[in-house]
């Protein structure tokens, strides 16, 4: 998913959940029945997992824009310095 | 929300958290009820009144216990749990109460009930104060939730003696 995707598929999760959660509780104080509730909830549940969570294609309507190789090639990265490090070993004295 | 373990994670941790929320908000709406229950036992026979060996006195009624406690039932009940208990005071204990009688009410339609029935449960007295003996039988509920808060109460019957003498 790109980064439109993303934010899409969390605003989408969150809405679906909540409007179910307000649906499924409204339908079961209604209807006098606890069971309906849960059901309508469950079901919402598996809907909003199959809408959000797979890599749909609409969630990738706006690709990231990569840079083309052939042009990354004019514009190499910076060597970095080789840090010239002279260490002395000191050993210890016997004694 | 990169990836699919990313998103299955936050959409089933949001999902059982507003469950948390619609069950809490289930139990609070228990307190919309305002039930109405209404009962009446009768003491239909003392059929004995014995002081046992070890000095205590005990007694055996049948009773017919009636009872309307559909109003206690909401959509979040699971279950009534509803016992009789006949309550008096001796010079020992300022309340003594005796659970006589007990039920389980699955459901709204078994509610309105009768019973006729001996004492399920034994009436034995600490000591031997039973004699010519004042004293209340009280319904008691329990009305269990599906989710939540479990709401109990009680309705008093007073009135009742027992005999002057042993049978």
């Amino acid at each position: 998913m790109d980064w439109q995707g993303q934010k899409l598929a969390e605003q989408l999760m969150q809405i679906l959940l909540l409007a179910f959660a307000a649906v499924s509780f409204g339908t079961g104080y209604v209807l006098g029945s606890f069971q309906m509730m849960m059901l309508i909830y469950a079901g919402g549940v598996v809907l909003t997992t199959l809408v959000t969570v797979p890599n749909w294609p609409f969630f990738n309507r706006h690709p990231l824009k990569w840079l083309d190789p052939s042009e990354a090639e004019k514009h190499p990265k910076p060597q970095q310095q080789q840090a010239q490090a002279v260490s002395s070993k000191k050993k210890p004295a016997k004694k | 929300m990169h990836s699919f373990g990313y998103r299955a994670n936050a959409l089933l941790t949001f999902a059982v958290t507003i469950l948390a929320l619609m069950c809490a908000m289930a139990s609070f709406s228990d307190n919309l009820n305002h039930p109405s229950p209404s009962s009446s036992v009768q003491v239909l026979n003392v059929n004995w009144f014995q002081k046992q060996p070890n000095g205590n006195d005990e007694v055996s009624l049948t009773l017919n216990i009636s009872a309307d406690l559909q109003s206690l039932f909401t959509w979040n009940t699971k279950q009534v749990f509803v016992f009789l208990a006949a309550e008096y005071e001796t010079s020992k204990n300022s309340l003594n109460q005796i659970s006589l009688w007990d039920g389980i009410i699955a459901s709204k339609e078994h509610a309105k009930f009768w019973t006729h029935t001996s004492n399920k449960y034994r009436f034995i007295d600490q000591g031997s104060n039973l004699r010519g003996k004042e004293f209340n039988l009280t319904l008691h509920w329990h009305v269990m939730p599906k989710t939540g808060k479990m709401f109990a109460d009680k309705l008093v019957m007073s009135g009742y003696r027992l005999p002057k003498e042993y049978r």
